[in-house]
Formats: C-alpha cells, structure tokens, sequence
C-alpha cells in the first residue's frame, strides 16, 4: 500500500497535520491512530479550557478533538484505528498491525511523527518505600476515571503540579475524594498558574512547593505517605517530614516524548526536549520525516500543538509534492543563558519563509527579563521584552528573516533577568 | 491422599513440581499467595552464577556447578529466556586482586568451567564502559542471564500439565502427623500426604517450626536494585559483579533477558521476608557502587526500582536433609543467592534424598517437559501475519513499550495456573514491563482479564490479595 503522507498517531498533532495537508492539495493520507478513536488523551481530558488561542472559545478535550475530526471527515483522508505501527525503516516503510488489516507495510511519500508523549512514573523518579497498589500517573488515574468509569481512591496526595495533576486534584475532588496535598519538588509549579487557581486554590488544596514524597507505605493498597522539604539540592532536610495518611498517590512528575519509533529510525534526537531535532518545517534529520506535537517537544497547551502540527503538514505535502528542500544552508540555533531548549534547532536558510517561530522554555523562573538573539560574533539580531517567564510555560518569539539573513554563523537564544 | 505435597511455589518448589511431574506420583504443590513466583524469585538479580563464589566441598558449590550447567537445556526446553553472557568480577586494587585468585582457586575446585583473570585492558577490550579504575577481572563465560519468574511459571505450568496440583491461597497453618502420613493444615483445607517438602523461601524456619522444632535462625537480607529503560541496556554486555564482602557478592551491573540494565542489590539485614521496600539510602548506596564499576550509568533512565529480600539463615549452607522432628518432611530451606542459579539441581537432589526417604520415583509414560510461549514481538514479519490471520487478538497490540498483544494476554489468562492480577499478567506476558510501566496498558489489562475471567473490574487485583485498584465507579458509573 502505497501513500502520500502516513502519519503515525491520531491525537490533535496527527489531525491538524492531517487537514492541513489535505488542505495543501496532498490527497493520499494515512492517518495510523493505536486506540480505537481518534483525538488521543483529548478524550479524556473532559475538563474546558481548550481552544481559547485557537477557536477563541472555551472547549472540552473531547470537543476540540472533535472539531478537528469532522473536520477530516470532509476529506479523503484513510484512518487506520486500532493499529500499531512497529516500525519506520529508512526507505520509509511504515509497518504497522491491527486486528483487521494484520500485518501491513505501507510505503510513505513522507511521514509525520505525531506519537504524543507518556508520562514519568514512580520508577523513574525512585520514591523510596513499599510497593502498594494506589500509586497511579495522574493521566492513568484520568482515564479510569473519565472513559471506564471508575474511583481509584478517597484519600488523595498528588506529586508534582504538572497540569495533569492540577486537573486530577480538581476531578477527584468533585467526584468526592479528599485532595490532602499537592506536592512540588521545585520552588515554583510546573503547570499554569490558571490550573493552580481554578483547581487547587478554589479547593483549599494545599500546594507544598520545594517538597517531596520520601516514603510510601501500606502493605497492599498505599496507607501513608511522608512528605519532607528539599533543599536547593532538591534532597530532603531531615526534621522536615509530615505524614499523610491516604489510599492513593497520583503523580504528576512530567512527561516524556514517546520516540521510541523514531529512535529506531535513526532520527537524530536533542537530549534536551527528549524529541527529535528539527528545521524550521518541523522536518527532522531523516529527509521526508517531520515531528509535530508532544512527541517534539512537550506543550502546555494544545492550541499550540494544533498549529505546530498543521506546520508539519503542510511541509510533509510540500515534500510529498517533490518540494524537497536543500540543506546546504543551515542556519542553527544555540542556547544561551537560562534557555533550556529551542525548537526548532535548524533553520533551511534556503527555504521560503517570512519568519521563523521559535519556540523554547526557560530554565528557572524569571522576572522582567529581556530575551536577546545574537549570532557567533556577538552582534544581536533581535531582543524581545517579558514581564515574567516560567519553565511551566513555553514561549516564542518570531524571528523574521531580514534579521536571520543578518546573522554570521549559528545564532544563540539567551535570557537576562532585570530592566534593561 | 498424596504422595508428596510442596509447600511453596517459588522457583525451588516449582523446580521440585516440575522434577516431580514425570514420575508415577500424586503431587500437591501450596502456595500461600494468590499467584506463583511471588517471593525471592520475582525480585532478584536474575543471574545464573557460574559457580566460583561457594566455597569448594559445600552444597552451594556442587548445586551452582551443576545447576548453571542444567540451565541452557532447561530453558531451551520450557522456551524461557536465558542468555549466557559470561560474567566479570572486577578488581580495584591489590587487595581485590587476591581476592580474584581466591575466587579463581575456588572456581577451579568447582569445576567451573572456562575461567580466567584478565588484566584491566583485556577486561576493558570486552566492557568498553568499564571504569579506567579496574586493573584485573575474573573472567567466567558460563555465567548468564535468565528470567526468573519467567523460569517458575514455565515449571510450575508444566508441571500442571502432567498432573501436579497446584493450590494457591493456601498458606500452611499446622501439620499433623501419622503413623504413615502427615496431614498439612492451611487457611483453605487440610490435605494429608505421605511425604512433605518444605520450601517456603523466606519463610521456611516457620513452616520447620511447625514441626515443633527449631533448626536455624532467618536472617533476611534485603536487596534494592534500580531497573533501567532498554536505551541503557547494551551499556555492558556482560554481568559486572565487584568483589564479594561478607555482606552479600556486591553490587551489579547487567543486562536483563527482556533488555534493560539490572544495578543492584545492596544487602540490608530485615526483620521479615515480607520487608520488600526500597529505602533512600539504600538506592543512594546502589547507585554509588555501581559508578565505581560501569561509566556512563544514567540512572534518570530508571523505570523501576524494587527490592527482594533473601532467604539467609543462620547456617552459611543450603538446608537439604529430613526434618529433625518429622522424618517424613524433607527441608529444602535457607535457599539464597546462587539459589536460581542451582534450581535445577536442587530439584534433582531433592528428588534423590525423596527416594532415599522411601518415595518410588517411576518414570511417566506420558511426561511431557516441554513447554512453548507465543511471544509476539520475537516473531518474523512473515510469523507476525501468519498469526494474525489465525488469531485477530494478535494483531491489537496493548503494551505499547513491550509490543505484547491481546493474544498473548488471553493465552496468559487461560493458561494452566491463571493470573487473576494485572502483575500476574506482566510477570506471564510481559504486559507492563516496560518503560510506562503500565499506565497506558494498566486499564486495558483490566478491561481483558475482567472480560475473560467473567468478573466485575472491580475485582480485578494489582498483585497480591488486597492490592485493589479500583474503589468503585464515578458518579456518572461506568461506560457500560
């Protein structure tokens, strides 16, 4: 089976990217979605607030995937549902399999990689303790609530304040659980300052920034935590514990990009966004192979994801179309003081294209800072002004390419706190 | 009533019911969880030493010995992973170097086969990422890797199949005996046996003690190991032991069967077999260890840490003989490290002094000791397609990390010992293992074994009896 555009995974990163090539001209797409509908963790995300960048209104998770669905049943676009791909060669051959079609090999024009991400567990972040059952990711917990149906305890502590966990402590309180705690290892939340509001404040849920859980106990089913202050080390100070008694700890602790396909494809990957590198056109090392979405970098808000993803699109039916384009001038950019990492990394000088959309997060909190683009000779090309910026909430700046052009050799985003 | 009754099913006494099955005999397995492999043998270092710890002219040494060299066969037999990739024990200084020629000494006393020292180049020449620090390995190629558990469910469901009875829920309470018999109290029935095997693990000085005797003391050691995620699995390629202390054979660095990297344990005296958590300290402890052996060990790249604990006892030997105050109990107790590694043995032992006790071993017409496991991502693409066409289930992948199929955790649920856990799932199909550690394919499992066994997902279990997932539905009640 021979396609235009395969592109791996049906959330609100494969819709967008889906329509937006459809609406390029590309007419052989393949939308490959593992779950039995698409609009991926939107489903389950039943709370509102998504949409108001994109449609300027506010929606639930299932109603902006749903837009975007009916949307694509306007147009030609083949949906596998319930299949799983195994695998991207470097010919770009999808393999996938479901149920229905068995075992397929579908020949790509071009690919785009909209995986999604998965979230960090208890594992991974080595909490001390017994190994009871009530320990969920809060995205886990979410969904046996919202799509099966069902409570997964009714006294609750939630590690990290991650959106999800905001969210999660909002959900179970109305579904009647005691929400004792959320607790966060760094100084500030890792979520948006609209969730803290509308989900713990208005909740009186205590929120214990620079904490941690040091132990979980119970023999089956989770019976205490200990919660502690860390330091700047982020290692607890002795003296400083509090006992929760509770059934259930949800974790909240950050989300990884789910690229283990692309790994396999021997896409080059940034270490710092866990996600693959990519140009301007979200087309990463692999020519013909684009990223978009969660899997490239992880977003807080999904309206952005929409509009990264229709980015990848479009650039995957140009590619598609034979509109491939020449890498023999890269412009590459750097990260500077406080920047933790840009997306894109690379820039097709050679491309047409008035601006360049950077994307990136800082690394600690910041007050009135100035963030300054400067290329190898230390001239700046650009500097943008911000009240405020937070690890917890990614930015972007446009880079129009009059100010590119001017750049000698790659340049570097940095950031410097105080009026300038 | 039945020729012999094993109490516990861990990896000794499925190795025991296994050993058992292809004789002429009613065989009684009790196990006091609610699934099999539920002790030591789901949380060890899941290595098959080579056989040059023990000192020579022991139990231990004879068993590992022979144990290492039954495990290939074994394995090919029951289709359980196993891969002999040799181990390295790595020297430091002068001190550790000796140490190496005790451990050499030892090794050649025990017939272990192919063992050298290397110098700290030759050693690096084979782990690249060894520390520039080591300046001698003792090199044993015999050493493996293998799946534990993976091991005693092959057993045990083998066993099954030829005829064993396996009952689980059945924690032993007391043991009467008679003239010609002994009958076995638990929570669940009595059963009345001529002959008793004693391997409960952890808790064998309990089950001695209901014998109205006490033969030696528990001294269990905990161990805490972190599992990393595959992309850190190749780092070495072979098991890198450091010198063995008093305290345990130290901290490791290897791969796994299923591909991730094992670093681990620590040793830690508890008080309880059932003291199975991990502890600050503890992973710290590990953690700077295992820096001293391998570079580049990226321990955010953990996607587990856990513990088990080891079955030590105040007698530095294996516990195989008849019990003091029940001729009719045979003991195979204070079963700790190289325990896995002398499984097999240990059943072949066992079975010998069973015989000497007066139990008629004849050979079953009819035994099968083979056993065949789907596993779906091992497959050809060809194999892959042929499958799915028998069989849809194949073709709906529900561990996404593991790519484990709805085939493969139907077949895991209607197999001869049902798992009525989702970690019942994960240790029999892998569902789980990986890198989300289930919290994509946790509900789905849920879903498949509430669907199969015809019962409420409410009572479907993490693990153990008691580990409850589910409270009840939301206010809005479930999708059906």
């Amino acid at each position: 089976m021979k396609y235009d555009l395969v592109i791996i995974g049906g959330g609100p990163a494969g819709l967008s990217a889906a329509n937006a090539a459809w609406e390029d001209g590309c007419r052989s797409i393949c939308i490959v979605e593992r779950d039995r509908e698409l609009g991926g963790i939107l489903n389950q995300c039943i709370h509102n607030g998504f949409g108001l960048h994109y449609f300027k209104e506010e929606l639930t998770g299932p109603e902006y995937a749903g837009r975007f669905i009916e949307m694509l049943q306007n147009t030609g676009v083949d949906v596998r549902l319930d299949a799983m791909v195994l695998e991207i060669t470097q010919e770009k051959e999808v393999h996938i399999v479901s149920s229905a079609g068995g075992y397929e090999v579908l020949e790509a024009g071009a690919v785009v990689l909209a995986m999604g991400c998965r979230e960090r567990t208890r594992g991974a972040i080595a909490i001390p303790g017994t190994r009871p059952a009530g320990v969920f990711t809060a995205g886990t917990a979410q969904r046996y609530l919202n799509i099966e149906g069902y409570m997964v305890g009714k006294r609750v502590v939630i590690l990290g304040s991650g959106d999800i966990g905001l969210i999660m402590a909002r959900r179970m309180t109305l579904e009647g659980a005691k929400v004792l705690a959320c607790v966060e290892v760094m100084p500030y939340s890792g979520g948006l300052t609209r969730n803290i509001v509308q989900c713990l404040d208005d909740f009186d849920i205590p929120l214990y920034l620079s904490h941690t859980i040091t132990d979980i106990q119970g023999k089956d089913r989770v019976e205490r935590v200990v919660v502690a202050e860390v330091g700047p080390d982020r290692r607890p100070i002795p003296g400083t514990e509090m006992a929760f008694d509770c059934d259930t700890v949800l974790l909240s602790v950050g989300l990884i990009p789910e690229n283990e396909l692309s790994r396999g494809a021997g896409i080059q990957m940034d270490p710092r966004t866990n996600g693959p590198v990519v140009y301007e056109n979200m087309e990463t090392s692999m020519p013909g192979v684009f990223a978009c979405g969660n899997v490239l970098h992880v977003h807080d808000l999904v309206d952005f994801v929409t509009a990264e993803a229709a980015r990848a699109g479009k650039a995957a039916a140009a590619y598609s179309a034979g509109k491939q384009l020449s890498t023999d001038h890269v412009l590459d950019i750097h990260n500077g003081n406080l920047v933790g990492y840009t997306v894109p990394q690379h820039i097709h000088m050679d491309a047409w294209f008035a601006a360049v959309d950077v994307f990136f997060r800082v690394r600690a909190v910041c007050g009135e800072s100035c963030i300054t683009v400067t290329d190898e000779t230390g001239a700046q090309i650009a500097s943008f002004r911000r009240e405020r910026m937070a690890p917890g909430e990614m930015e972007n700046i446009k880079l129009p390419r009059v100010l590119l052009e001017r750049a000698q050799g790659a340049i570097t985003v940095s950031v410097e706190e105080g009026s300038k | 009533m039945y020729d012999i009754t094993i109490v516990g099913c861990g990896i000794i006494g499925a190795s025991l019911a296994y050993q058992l099955s292809q004789y002429d005999l009613q065989v009684l397995v009790l196990e006091k969880e609610n699934d099999i492999a539920m002790g030591t043998t789901k949380a060890n270092s899941a290595i098959v030493h080579a056989g040059y710890d023990p000192e020579p002219g022991t139990l231990i040494s004879r068993l590992n010995v022979r144990g290492a060299e039954m495990m290939e066969d074994l394995c090919r037999k029951l289709d359980v992973r196993y891969k002999r990739i040799g181990s390295l024990v790595l020297a430091f200084d002068e001190k550790d170097r000796k140490h190496l020629e005790k451990l050499y000494d030892n090794g050649i006393k025990n017939g272990v086969p192919g063992i050298r020292i290397l110098s700290g180049e030759e050693a690096r020449e084979m782990e690249p990422h060894l520390s520039q620090q080591v300046c001698a390995a003792l090199y044993a190629p015999s050493a493996g890797i293998i799946d534990p558990w993976g091991l005693c469910i092959a057993e045990a469901e083998t066993a099954v199949r030829n005829g064993v009875t396996l009952k689980l829920r059945n924690g032993v309470t007391g043991l009467e005996q008679r003239e010609d018999s002994v009958v076995v109290h638990t929570e669940s029935g009595d059963y009345e046996t001529r002959y008793l095997v004693n391997c409960a693990g952890g808790w064998g000085h309990e089950i001695c003690a209901l014998t109205g005797e006490t033969e030696w003391e528990a001294m269990p050691s905990r161990g805490e190991y972190y599992l990393l995620d595959k992309s850190s699995g190749s780092l070495v390629n072979h098991v890198i032991f450091q010198c063995p202390t008093a305290a345990g054979k130290g901290v490791l660095v290897t791969q796994t069967v299923h591909g991730n990297l094992l670093v681990g344990p620590n040793a830690v005296p508890v008080k309880s077999p059932y003291n199975r958590e991990t502890s600050l300290d503890g992973l710290d402890a590990v953690a700077a260890a295992s820096r001293k052996s391998v570079d580049g060990i990226d321990l955010r790249q953990s996607i587990r840490t856990f513990a088990g604990v080891r079955a030590v006892t105040s007698e530095s030997d294996f516990i195989i003989r008849p019990a003091r105050a029940c001729p009719r109990m045979l003991h195979v107790a204070g079963i700790k490290s190289p325990g896995l590694s002398a499984a097999p043995a240990i059943a072949e032992y066992a079975a010998g002094i069973l015989a000497d006790m007066g139990v008629t071993l004849n050979q079953k017409a009819n035994w099968d000791g083979t056993r065949t496991q789907i596993r779906f991502k091992e497959l050809s693409q060809q194999e892959k397609a042929k499958l799915i066409a028998k069989d849809a289930r194949y073709g709906r992948v529900i561990c996404r990390c593991e790519t484990i199929t709805e085939g493969e955790i139907v077949a895991a649920i209607h197999s001869p010992i049902p798992p009525c856990s989702i970690d019942g799932i994960k240790r029999r199909a892998g569902a789980g293992m990986g890198r989300c550690q289930g919290g994509f394919c946790g509900p789905r499992v849920l879903d498949i074994l509430a669907r199969e066994l015809a019962t409420n997902p409410l009572d479907i279990l993490q693990d153990g009896d008691g580990t409850t997932l589910l409270i009840g539905e939301t206010k809005g009640g479930t999708k059906a």
